[in-house]
């Protein structure tokens, strides 16, 4: 299909799912009520880092209204293996240890006990309750102190990898990635102008506004029903399945509405709590986090520690980049330094390159994804050195990107070429946009700009499609709907049925009424679901088309499709027409999709961000922001132009303020969101979005997935607007108003 | 025949080299194949028959669930990389 030819896609219909959410019927997993529902409640650790001696439980369990208590030794101890977790591989005791600390607590918030009770303060009365014996540790907090000789060791198991082989040393550093491409030594002796500059950034959250949830049902018949708050229904079956020993058709989930997630709600943590609770206590059982929960106890981003270092010829040509990635991980290891390390210079052609990545342990929780994890702290780094380049050859800082820019070819330090990409289109829409030659209007007012790449991903995704005899179809899916995927997915089978996109009923639905379908997440979901969704419409299309040849006594071959119109010869029937015809044709339609795709096309998104910087306070206020990303092709361009406004925020937020607050035992100073502080309405101005449209030659419509990459870029185009605005060059986020001060003093000085 | 890039800290195998050439007609084979040509390097790239844990192949630079499955021509590029999902 050509773009002039599409109907539905591109354009913007209202989201299925709207009425529902803005009359607030849509049901979260905290408004889940059920006869005999029990509450959870987790204790958590008070220490960073402690090795338990012993924990008394009879207290808690003879607490009135309390029904039942448990610990990890609960759970079934299955040897260790492998599991995926939805964002990879990793042993089965790390997964189980997370969720409920066997022997040692690795971070304040690490949950170790559990009560069940009548009421949810019941059971955290009962839970103070436990007596807990500990030794309190010394802990680690950032990568560097991590990595020191002599640091305290997280994991005794734990040994430096190194692509696949365990060295020999018991270490805080999981893994260690490396890319080289070129001559590095040769290629910085090209270089007229060479660069380099380390760099910190803090520990930040999602901040997704609903807390994490589950209820179990430990079933009479030994099924496993659960109801929560996920981005992957399937990764809480299996996970769930996995750390209780059973087999995964043992457990249903079913994925009620998100409040948010960015990656964070990959994870699981309740899940298989509550349900060993229930299968103790004979009822439903149901944990709500706290807001203090989901700070302390889930997964946040890695803080980073990032040195790198750029030459260039005074023509402007890179010759060399090298960099130098330490991200902490938490308690346990998967730090996305991996994709961190790939993304670090993946906007541009550079041909001699050596990158170092480190995951790192550390007495923090566990991380997890956020929204192109790894890719926002190196853009972070390259992009403000990038900045510092382009200036001293005295070159515009957008000429400067364009010379460089990553095209269709370039080789990546991690070895592939790019397939098609967006990057220069990217560059040169910013380049374009009003706002880039807009007057800044003022004093202390300076302009920056960045740009960021991230990969998407494929995988596996399934749907179902069912012909009603009015004309309608009910479209059957398993992704989560995050930005509005339902709908999203829907257009496009509404585009090849030939129908407006609101006689489309999609429905999410739990793990045993759909398919395998992967997280929504890695952008994804409008990509992969809806090349299922594809899938399952043309399946309908092939049987409604044998329909029509059966009705005109001719071969089904003859019989043409568009736009919702049969024709054979000089016959013709609607979609509609047909579909009421279904029972006296064969009976009921039902198309399939079922995809694990390939032709995923990474996406890059720029910003141009005017800034003010108050001298005498450091505070900045964004004046002007310009998001551009290529989306390949927009479904729906108001989703797309969602996304882009929302990664912006929280790209701001990352850059300007947010932070955990941890004191020298690791206790997180600011775990609510008062003092954790996240950008509101009234600290922003109007997001501005540019959709470019390279379309994605992998995928039927040529979509690129666009819900990650657009955080990468604030960050660094921040930093480089405060340079222009203050005269200083950041290098540690969040730069908030102490640090802008110190910058300026330190300069003063 | 295709050529396969060495990730940097498999070159120990190959005496440095970053990329080298050898048969194969699926990335099995080709790990086959290479097996033959740098002992022991099979061993870093799959386990119990599949590709190590978060290690995704890409066949003409494009990442494929097939993993080892996955069909390679006579000119094709083939990379092992990081596994790579997202939030």
């Amino acid at each position: 299909m050509k773009t002039q030819e599409y109907s539905v896609i591109g354009t913007r219909p209202i989201r299925h799912d709207g009425a529902d959410k803005v009359t607030g019927r849509a049901l979260y997993g905290a408004d889940f009520q059920m006869a005999g529902l029990l509450h959870g409640y987790i204790l958590r650790s008070p220490h960073a880092h402690a090795r338990i001696r012993r924990i008394d439980t009879s207290k808690a369990a003879a607490f009135p209204g309390v029904r039942a208590v448990m610990t990890a030794d609960d759970f079934p101890q299955a040897p260790d293996r492998l599991v995926d977790l939805g964002e990879g591989d990793t042993p089965l005791s790390y997964a189980r240890g997370n969720v409920l600390a066997k022997g040692k607590v690795l971070y304040k918030g690490h949950a170790f006990a559990a009560v069940a009770a009548t009421s949810v303060h019941i059971a955290e009365e009962a839970a103070g309750l436990i007596e807990v014996d500990y030794e309190v540790l010394p802990c680690a907090l950032t990568a560097p102190e991590a990595m020191q000789e002599g640091a305290p060791i997280l994991h005794e198991d734990l040994k430096t990898k190194e692509f696949g082989e365990q060295t020999g040393r018991v270490s805080n550093v999981a893994e260690h990635f490396r890319h080289v491409m070129g001559d590095i030594e040769a290629g910085f002796a090209q270089a007229d102008v060479i660069v380099e500059r380390e760099f910190n950034t803090a520990t930040v959250h999602q901040g997704y506004i609903e807390p994490h949830n589950a209820t179990a049902l430990w079933n009479n018949d030994g099924r496993i029903l659960v109801w929560c708050s996920t981005q992957g229904a399937f990764v809480v079956r299996d996970v769930t399945a996995c750390l209780l020993d059973v087999p995964v058709s043992r457990v249903r989930v079913t994925p009620m509405e998100i409040g948010g997630g960015f990656g964070g709600k990959i994870p699981v943590y309740l899940e298989p709590v509550a349900a060993l609770l229930s299968k103790k206590t004979g009822k439903p059982v149901k944990i709500v986090m706290s807001r203090k929960d989901v700070f302390e106890a889930t997964g946040p981003t890695p803080g980073s520690y990032i040195k790198v270092k750029i030459g260039a010829r005074k023509d402007g040509r890179i010759t060399a980049a090298q960099a130098y990635l330490a991200y902490e991980a938490g308690a346990y290891p998967g730090a996305m330094v991996a994709p961190g390390a790939m993304c670090v210079f993946a906007a541009y052609d550079i041909p001699n390159v050596v990158i170092d990545g480190f995951d790192v342990v550390v007495n923090k929780p566990s991380t997890a994804a956020y929204r192109a994890p790894g890719a926002t702290n190196a853009a972070f780094a390259t992009e403000t050195v990038v900045d510092e380049i382009a200036e001293k050859l005295g070159m515009d800082p957008l000429d400067f990107r364009l010379k460089n820019a990553a095209k269709e070819g370039t080789r990546r330090a991690d070895g592939p070429k790019y397939r098609r990409i967006g990057c220069v289109e990217v560059i040169e829409a910013m380049k374009k946009h009003p706002h880039y030659s807009a007057p800044l209007g003022g004093p202390n007012r300076g302009r920056g700009v960045a740009v960021g790449f991230w990969f998407n991903v494929g995988l596996p995704s399934s749907c179902t499609i069912s012909v009603n005899a009015d004309g309608t179809v009910n479209l059957v899916e398993g992704s989560t709907d995050i930005g509005g995927t339902r709908t999203s997915i829907a257009m496009q089978a509404a585009e090849v049925l030939g129908i407006p996109a609101e006689d489309v009923r999609p429905t999410v639905v739990d793990t045993d009424s759909v398919g395998f379908t992967a997280v929504t997440g890695g952008s994804r979901t409008t990509f992969a679901t809806g090349w299922a969704a594809y899938e399952a419409a043309q399946d309908i299309v092939r049987q409604l088309k044998e329909r029509a040849a059966k009705l005109w006594e001719t071969d089904a071959a003859s019989v043409t499709m568009e736009r919702g119109i049969f024709r054979a010869g000089d016959k013709s029937i609607t979609f509609q027409e047909l579909a009421a015809k279904l029972d006296q044709t064969g009976g009921p339609v039902v198309g399939r999709g079922a995809v694990n795709p390939r032709g995923v096309g990474g996406s890059f998104s720029g910003n141009i961000v005017d800034v003010e910087v108050d001298p005498e306070t450091g505070k900045v206020t964004i004046l002007r922001f310009t998001a551009v990303q290529d989306a390949g092709k927009a479904i729906h361009p108001s989703y797309v132009e969602g996304q882009m406004q929302g990664g912006s925020v929280q790209g701001i937020g990352w850059a300007l303020n947010e932070e955990y607050w941890m004191n020298g035992s690791g206790t997180m100073m600011n775990s609510s969101l008062l003092d954790y502080r996240m950008p509101t309405a009234l600290d922003l101005p109007m997001i501005d979005t540019v959709i470019v449209e390279v379309p994605n030659p992998g995928h039927p419509f040529g979509v690129r997935g666009v819900g990650e990459a657009n955080i990468i870029p604030p960050p660094a185009a921040i930093a480089n607007a405060i340079y222009h605005a203050a005269g200083v060059r950041m290098n540690r986020l969040p730069m908030n108003p102490p640090a802008i001060m110190e910058a300026i003093w330190s300069q003063r000085d | 025949m295709p050529t396969v890039y060495i990730p940097t800290l498999l070159q120990t195998f190959t005496g440095g080299k970053s990329a080298v050439e050898v048969e194969g007609a699926t990335v099995r084979q080709v790990i086959d194949n290479l097996e033959q040509a740098y002992p022991g390097i099979r061993e870093r790239l799959v386990d119990q028959g599949k590709l190590r844990p978060n290690i995704s192949v890409a066949v003409d630079g494009e990442v494929t669930p097939m993993g080892l499955l996955e069909a390679v021509g006579p000119r094709s590029e083939v990379h092992f990389v990081a596994a790579i999902k997202g939030g």
